[in-house]
Formats: C-alpha cells, sequence, structure tokens
C-alpha cells in the first residue's frame, strides 16, 4: 500500500475501506494547509473539494439576516469537511472558515466523481462510507436539537 | 419463660375467643381484628371478641365484593377486606420531624402501640414478613415500622374456605400461616359444635393463651383441622402460573401486552392502597404562615400517580401502560432483585378491588402465552 | 413475635436532617451556584466522588444533589452545585449565606477513581453533569501519577453555561490533561468547538485494553457518549455513569428511584454500561 492510502486509512471514516479502494481514492489526494481565518469556501458557491482534516479547525457557518455571520458546527481532526460535491446542485449550503492553523488532505471531487461513475462498485463503496460520516454527524447535531442541558422551563 | 418444647394443640371453644380478647386487652394489647362496616370487613381495635365478624361470609370476584350471611355462626370464614394490616405497622401517614426557628431538627416521636392482631391469614403474615424485609432489612431501617414489630402479637388464621380472588397457594403463603405468629387458631364449626384448635408458637403466645380455658387436642381434632386446610389449598379458585415470572417479566419490557391493560386500567391506585405488601411514601413539607416552624411528613404513594416519577419537568413514567408495567413488573419480578422475594402474596385483593376487574393472575397467564412468540419474532 | 423474624431497631431516625449552615455561594451561570456548607452541630459522615446528598430547606422540600467538593478536603464542609430548575433548588440556589439547611447521607455508590488507578481515564460530562465528576477530575490531577493519559470532554449549552469555568481554563491550560471544552450553539465571541460533546469524544484515539470512561450529564447525553465508546472497542464495564431519578428518602425505603431492578439511591447512582444499558433500551422505564 502507498504512503498515502496509508495516510487515508488512518482516518476514521476509512478505517475499514478495502486496498484497492484506498489507493482509488488515494490518486485523487494531496495535502493542503491553511492559515487561521482562511475563507475555505463560502455558501451558494459551485462544491468541488472534500477534506480530510489532519490537525486544526474549521467552522461551518451561515450569515443570518441581524444575526451576523452564525458558526453551525466545528470540525477537528479525522473529520470530513465537504459532502455538497456528490449530489446536485453541487454548491455549497454553508460557509466555511479555517479557526486554527489547519492542515487537510483535499480529495480532487471532480476526479472522484469520475471514477464512481466509472466504477460503479467503488461508487457505492465511496458514497456508503461517506453516509456514515454524515449519519454521525446528524445525529450530533439531532442531539444538539433536542437541547438537552436545557433547563425544564425552556422545554415547554 | 421458654417455648413449649413442640407446639402442642390445644381445643378451646367460642368462649375461649372471648376470653383470649379480655386476657390481650387485660395485658395491655390493643386488640386489631376484622369488624363489619360500611358493607366491608374493615381492620379495628376490639373491645371485646363480640365485634367479629361472626356468621358473615364474603362473595369475591374481580371488580366485585359483597358481605353475605352464613348459616352458621363462623367468625373467620370470610376474607381480607379493603385493607390490611400495614396500616398498622406502616401508617399512611406519620411526621418524620419538625423543625423550629433556632434551625435543630427534632425527630417526631411515633405514637407507641402495642398490637394484638387477631385473625391474620398466611397470606397477610407473610405480607408482614415481606414489609419487614424492605422496611427494617436495609441499610437505613425504618425506625417506626420497626417499633411497631417488635412489639406485635400475631393470632393468625388458618383458612378452611378460600375466598373468590385467592390464589396463596401457588404463592407459597397459605392457606396455612406461615412462621411468624405467636399463635395459630383453625376455626371448626359443624352440627357438633364450635371450637378452636390452637397452636403457641412463642412464649408470649404460650402465656397468653393460658388465660383461656384448653384442653389438649385429640389426633383426630388436629387431623380434621389440618385437612381442611389441606382441602382449601386444593380449592383455590385461581392460581398464579408455575413459571419463573422473574425472567419472565424481564424478557417481557417491551410486550405488547401493556397496551392490552392500558385499555382497560384506570390508573386508579386502588391496587396499591389494597395490597398489604405496597409500601411507597412520598415525603410532604408543611409549614405555618410565618415560616418559622416547618414539618416533614411521609404519606403512602402510588406508582400510579403521574407525579410519582417526577424528573427534570415530568414524569418519567407517564403513559398508563408504563406505570401498569411498573407496578406489575415490580411486585411480581424486580421485587426479587431489590428484596430477595416475590412482592405478592396470593391475597387477591387488587383483583377484588379493581373498578375494572383486572386480575394479575391472568396478566400473568397472558405474559406468559405471549412470551414464546416475542422470543421468537425477535430472533 | 416469634423469632423466625429478627428485628433491627435503628439507633437514629434515618430521616432526620442535621443542620448545616450556607457558608459561601459562587454563582456559576445565570442559573447555577455552588454552595458551601458547614456543619452547625455534628457534621455527617465524609462523602465519596460519586455519593450524593439529601439537602433539606425547611419548609420547602428536600432534593438529592451530587457531591461537587475536592475528595482531598478535610475541612468537613459539603460543596453542591445547584441549578434552579424547580421548588427546591431553586430555593437551595437562592440561599443567602448564613441560611440553616438540613442534610443528610452520604448515600449511594461511588465514582471509584483507585480502581482506575494506572488505566487511561475519559471523563465526559453535559451541561450540569460537570459537577459531580468535579472531584473525579480533582482526584485525578491530586495524583496525577497514578493514571496513564487523562481527557476531559465538557459539553455546555452556551459558552456562557459552562460550570467552574476559572477551573475549566486552568484545566485546558495544563500539558498534563487533554481538555475539550464544547458547545451546542455558539455565541459571538466564541472561538472554541461547536458540535454536540459526542463529537470531540469521537475523534479520541483510545486503548479499548486500558481505558476507564466516567460520563455524567443528561440521560440521552450518556447513552450517545456510551454508543461512542463502544464504536471504539471500550467494554460496557469499563464505562461508569450516573443515573438520576426521582429521589424522597435516598435509603431505599419510598420506592421513587426504581429504575427496573435497581434503586438508584442504593444500587446507584453511579453504575457501569453493562447494566445502564438494559436500563435505557425500555422507554419509560
Amino acid at each position: 500500500m502507498t504512503g498515502t492510502a496509508r495516510a487515508l486509512a488512518a482516518f476514521p471514516v476509512f478505517a475499514q475501506l478495502p486496498e484497492a479502494e484506498l489507493e482509488l481514492i488515494s490518486s485523487t489526494a494531496r495535502t493542503v494547509r491553511f492559515a487561521a481565518r482562511q475563507r475555505l469556501f463560502s455558501e451558494g458557491h459551485p462544491a468541488q473539494g472534500c477534506w480530510l482534516i489532519e490537525d486544526g479547525r474549521v467552522a461551518l457557518d451561515m450569515t443570518v439576516p441581524g444575526r451576523g455571520q452564525v458558526v453551525l458546527q466545528t470540525l477537528g481532526p479525522g473529520d470530513v469537511l465537504g459532502w455538497s460535491w456528490l449530489v446536485p446542485p453541487y454548491r455549497w449550503h454553508y460557509g466555511a472558515t479555517s479557526v486554527l492553523p489547519t492542515t487537510a488532505t483535499e480529495l480532487d471531487t471532480t476526479q472522484l466523481r469520475a471514477l464512481a461513475e466509472q466504477d460503479p462498485r467503488f461508487g457505492y463503496t465511496l458514497v456508503l462510507t461517506l453516509f456514515e460520516s454524515v449519519l454521525q454527524r446528524l445525529q450530533a447535531t439531532r442531539a444538539r436539537l433536542l437541547d438537552l442541558y436545557g433547563s425544564p422551563h425552556d422545554q415547554r | 419463660m421458654t417455648a413449649p418444647a413442640a407446639p402442642e394443640a390445644l381445643v378451646f371453644d367460642r368462649a375461649g375467643l372471648d376470653q383470649l380478647v379480655e386476657a390481650l386487652i387485660a395485658d395491655g394489647y390493643q386488640v386489631i381484628g376484622p369488624t363489619v362496616r360500611d358493607s366491608a370487613l374493615v381492620l379495628d381495635e376490639l373491645a371485646s371478641a363480640a365485634e367479629l365478624p361472626a356468621g358473615w361470609g364474603v362473595d369475591t370476584g374481580p371488580g366485585y365484593y359483597r358481605l353475605r350471611r352464613r348459616e352458621d355462626a363462623a367468625v373467620f370464614a370470610n376474607s381480607a377486606g379493603p385493607q390490611s394490616w400495614k396500616q398498622f405497622l406502616h401508617p399512611p401517614r406519620r411526621q418524620l420531624w419538625s423543625a423550629g426557628e433556632d434551625g435543630a431538627f427534632r425527630p417526631t416521636e411515633p405514637v407507641s402501640h402495642r398490637y394484638a392482631f387477631l385473625g391474620v391469614r398466611g397470606c397477610d403474615l407473610a405480607a408482614i414478613g415481606i414489609l419487614g424485609r424492605v422496611l427494617g432489612g436495609g441499610a437505613h431501617p425504618d425506625g417506626s415500622f420497626t417499633r411497631a414489630r417488635q412489639g406485635l402479637f400475631v393470632v393468625a388464621v388458618n383458612c378452611t374456605e378460600p375466598g373468590g380472588v385467592c390464589f396463596c397457594a401457588s404463592m407459597g403463603t397459605g392457606p396455612a400461616a406461615g412462621p411468624g405468629y405467636d399463635l395459630a387458631l383453625t376455626e371448626q364449626i359443624n352440627a357438633s359444635g364450635h371450637w378452636f384448635v390452637a397452636e403457641a408458637a412463642s412464649a408470649e403466645g404460650a402465656r397468653l393463651l393460658a388465660h383461656v380455658t384448653c384442653r389438649p387436642a385429640s389426633a383426630g381434632e388436629v387431623a380434621s383441622a389440618r385437612a381442611g386446610v389441606d382441602a382449601a389449598a386444593q380449592r383455590m379458585g385461581r392460581e398464579m402460573p408455575a413459571v419463573d415470572l422473574r425472567a419472565l417479566i424481564r424478557d417481557s419490557m417491551e410486550s405488547p401486552h401493556w397496551e392490552d391493560v392500558a385499555d382497560r386500567c384506570l390508573t386508579c391506585a386502588n391496587c396499591t392502597m389494597v395490597c398489604p405488601t405496597c409500601f411507597c411514601t412520598t415525603t410532604e413539607d408543611v409549614s405555618d404562615l410565618t415560616g418559622d416552624h416547618a414539618g416533614r411528613w411521609q404519606r403512602w404513594a402510588s406508582c400510579f400517580e403521574p407525579d410519582f416519577s417526577y424528573l427534570h419537568g415530568g414524569g418519567v413514567r407517564q403513559s398508563g401502560a408504563s406505570r401498569y408495567r411498573q407496578w406489575f413488573s415490580h411486585k411480581l419480578g424486580t421485587w426479587h432483585d431489590q428484596f430477595g422475594s416475590s412482592g405478592c402474596v396470593g391475597c387477591g385483593r387488587c383483583i377484588a378491588w379493581c373498578p375494572v376487574g383486572i386480575d394479575i393472575t391472568e396478566e400473568a397467564a397472558r405474559l406468559s402465552e405471549l412470551a414464546p412468540r416475542a422470543r421468537e419474532e425477535g430472533e | 413475635m416469634t423469632s423466625a423474624d429478627t428485628v433491627t431497631v435503628p439507633a437514629a431516625e434515618p430521616m432526620l436532617p442535621v443542620p448545616y449552615r450556607v457558608s459561601g455561594r459562587t454563582a456559576e451561570t445565570h442559573d447555577s451556584v455552588t454552595l458551601r456548607l458547614e456543619p452547625a452541630g455534628e457534621p455527617l459522615p465524609p462523602s465519596q466522588p460519586g455519593q450524593f446528598i439529601m439537602l433539606a430547606v425547611p419548609a420547602i422540600g428536600e432534593v438529592a444533589i451530587s457531591v461537587s467538593g475536592d475528595p482531598a478536603s478535610r475541612d468537613g464542609a459539603l460543596v453542591h452545585t445547584i441549578r434552579a430548575v424547580g421548588k427546591v433548588s431553586g430555593a437551595l440556589h437562592d440561599a443567602p449565606v448564613g441560611t440553616v439547611l438540613g442534610a443528610r447521607g452520604p448515600f449511594g455508590t461511588t465514582w471509584d477513581l483507585p480502581s482506575a488507578a494506572g488505566r487511561d481515564i475519559v471523563i465526559v460530562a453535559g451541561g450540569v453533569g460537570l459537577a459531580p465528576l468535579r472531584p473525579v477530575i480533582l482526584g485525578v490531577l491530586a495524583e496525577r501519577g497514578r493514571y496513564r493519559a487523562v481527557w476531559l470532554m465538557s459539553g455546555a449549552r452556551t459558552p456562557a453555561e459552562f460550570l467552574f469555568r476559572s477551573e475549566l481554563d486552568a484545566w485546558s491550560g495544563r500539558s498534563d490533561i487533554g481538555v475539550e471544552l464544547t458547545v451546542d450553539r455558539p455565541a459571538a465571541g466564541w472561538d472554541g468547538p461547536v458540535g454536540f460533546v459526542t463529537e470531540p469524544l469521537a475523534r479520541l484515539s483510545l486503548d479499548p485494553e486500558r481505558t476507564t470512561a466516567f460520563l455524567c450529564g443528561p440521560e440521552p447525553m450518556m447513552r450517545f457518549s456510551a454508543h461512542v465508546l463502544l464504536r471504539k472497542g471500550i467494554p460496557a464495564g469499563d464505562i461508569r455513569l450516573s443515573l438520576e431519578r426521582n429521589m424522597q428518602c435516598g435509603i431505599g425505603l419510598c420506592g421513587h428511584c426504581q429504575l427496573g431492578p435497581v434503586l438508584v439511591c442504593r444500587d446507584g447512582p453511579v453504575v457501569d454500561y453493562g447494566s445502564a444499558r438494559r436500563l435505557f433500551a425500555t422507554v419509560e422505564l
């Protein structure tokens, strides 16, 4: 297994992937670095790129009139940033800004989608793997929605 | 005085019962026994044996309890009314402490009673023992209960006529009274006469019995008394299914059966009030208008109360199904885990006093029927 | 009465509180305060981390509050962090210095930190669940060499609702404990993590052979956190959590705190996830 593939396998999201799939994905991968407070992408822009964060912190945000830029979620080492490249309309739903200096493995998603279309079995495996990340993120978000730490007075 | 080496069976007649009650009262006991009031048999302080329900029988069934006149003058040929002996050992309301302006907390001394319970059936005697384990057997015993029980004199009665809702035999608590009594009586009444076969099981029992005109029972009388009780065991109107209830209940917590009961159960809490082993209480704080004098009271509570399990703004068990399941699963299942025995003694009161006639033995049988199916579906 | 049933007559009424006076108050958040209570007479026996005291406000009521003080402290004071969520907790929260309260206890099972010596420690706190865990954190830091790697994950609703903020900041500054503070909802001026407490927990690389986890917070939060730990291979028996139910007596006599076969006041509040998993699986248990 190549060094890049092995590095990819270190991410929890790809830990169970077979070697062949890892090699395919690693062919689209490169390391990138962001300084603190760097804008990675903005809401509405074409969605290209998927980042596996190695260290640092990235905030997902949305601008709400009257409230300004609201941070919805922060991501850290091991987290996947960016899924909107996989499905129409292929545009970012949120903005992303690095909070701290951040190192990440960036995947060329145009290449990834092409590989997936050529090899549907690989595509299925890729999507299923990413789906797990989405599910975990959704569950955590729903847990926040429950407002578990709220006072009983707030629950009425 | 030492206890008799072997319980010697004695016989006394109907007048002897009067003597027994007189002797107990003269000895300073408050005699509590069944008496007729408000169309039922209630437990109250007796001034004499004349207040016992002689000649009264009871017809019981699911959601049904009626007194009826017997053709004979049998005193104990009836079954339990809506009350049990727990009200005397574990009162419906009692004060725990009071606090004054000085900030000191003062325990409230319980009124001291020297009770003699007259007419305790096997089921109820077992219930007293169970309450003893719950309230007296833990790391922090309830002092009021243990003190009340310590001076208790028990005259048990072996049943010869099972009631319509009784199932003590299948719970192993009757119809013969188990250990824990001072005196046990088996009433015999027929054309030949009316007498009681009596056995003392303690020094105190023997001492009180000495005030009664007795003669030793003949072998025939002893055999006849025993046969009457054994026959009663064979004539029970219902029984708890002979399955491992603890395991059955543990595995049935998701059973569709609970919704079925919930369609019928009113969550009225009658069952918990009449049950001789239900012990749950709630604490209440009171104060005078100035707030300078405060007190804390304890009162009977029921797991059917919507706020019994109140936590973070609401009850944990809100649905009727979950509350019925709590009562049932505690009584027959988790009581084993918590206190080392079943909580049910088979007295049948919950069946008679349920306004919709829910029968705990039938519900257990239904759960048992559903269980193998549930296990198959789960696999 | 025959001797078939032995009877123990207790020395004292177990429902009788002893007086404690509020000697100090520290506001933690807009609705939480840490009270310091000193005995007005005879002190209660010393409490262990994980246990609770029944605190009474005369004429108002009594509630179970976990101990949140330093286990090494020997000054006989009780330290409890109280959030005003009801009548009694509200009265406790508002009690000025000098108020005489009633206290009974300590009751319940302990976190049993000593049994985790030589292992990696993961502490996961949700909301005011940080309070019963504070004695564990202090106990670990007091004998830091007895434990291997130590992490604290603490989730709060908003940045302003963290308890023990200055201590959290101090612990964050240490190099011998990994601290992650995360909020459910962001607020202006918060540069820290935003996400549910299970998210930083999921990022930890843990050794299933030598990790003991301590969880405290709302039941769903403990369940979700336990799932994350189980997915990492941590045995259920190595995950400890603190159960909570309605308590009236605290001594196994009133029946309110039942959770299936468990009496939370007697068999808990601290239990391991092996037992808790079955209890949490049944809705409205």
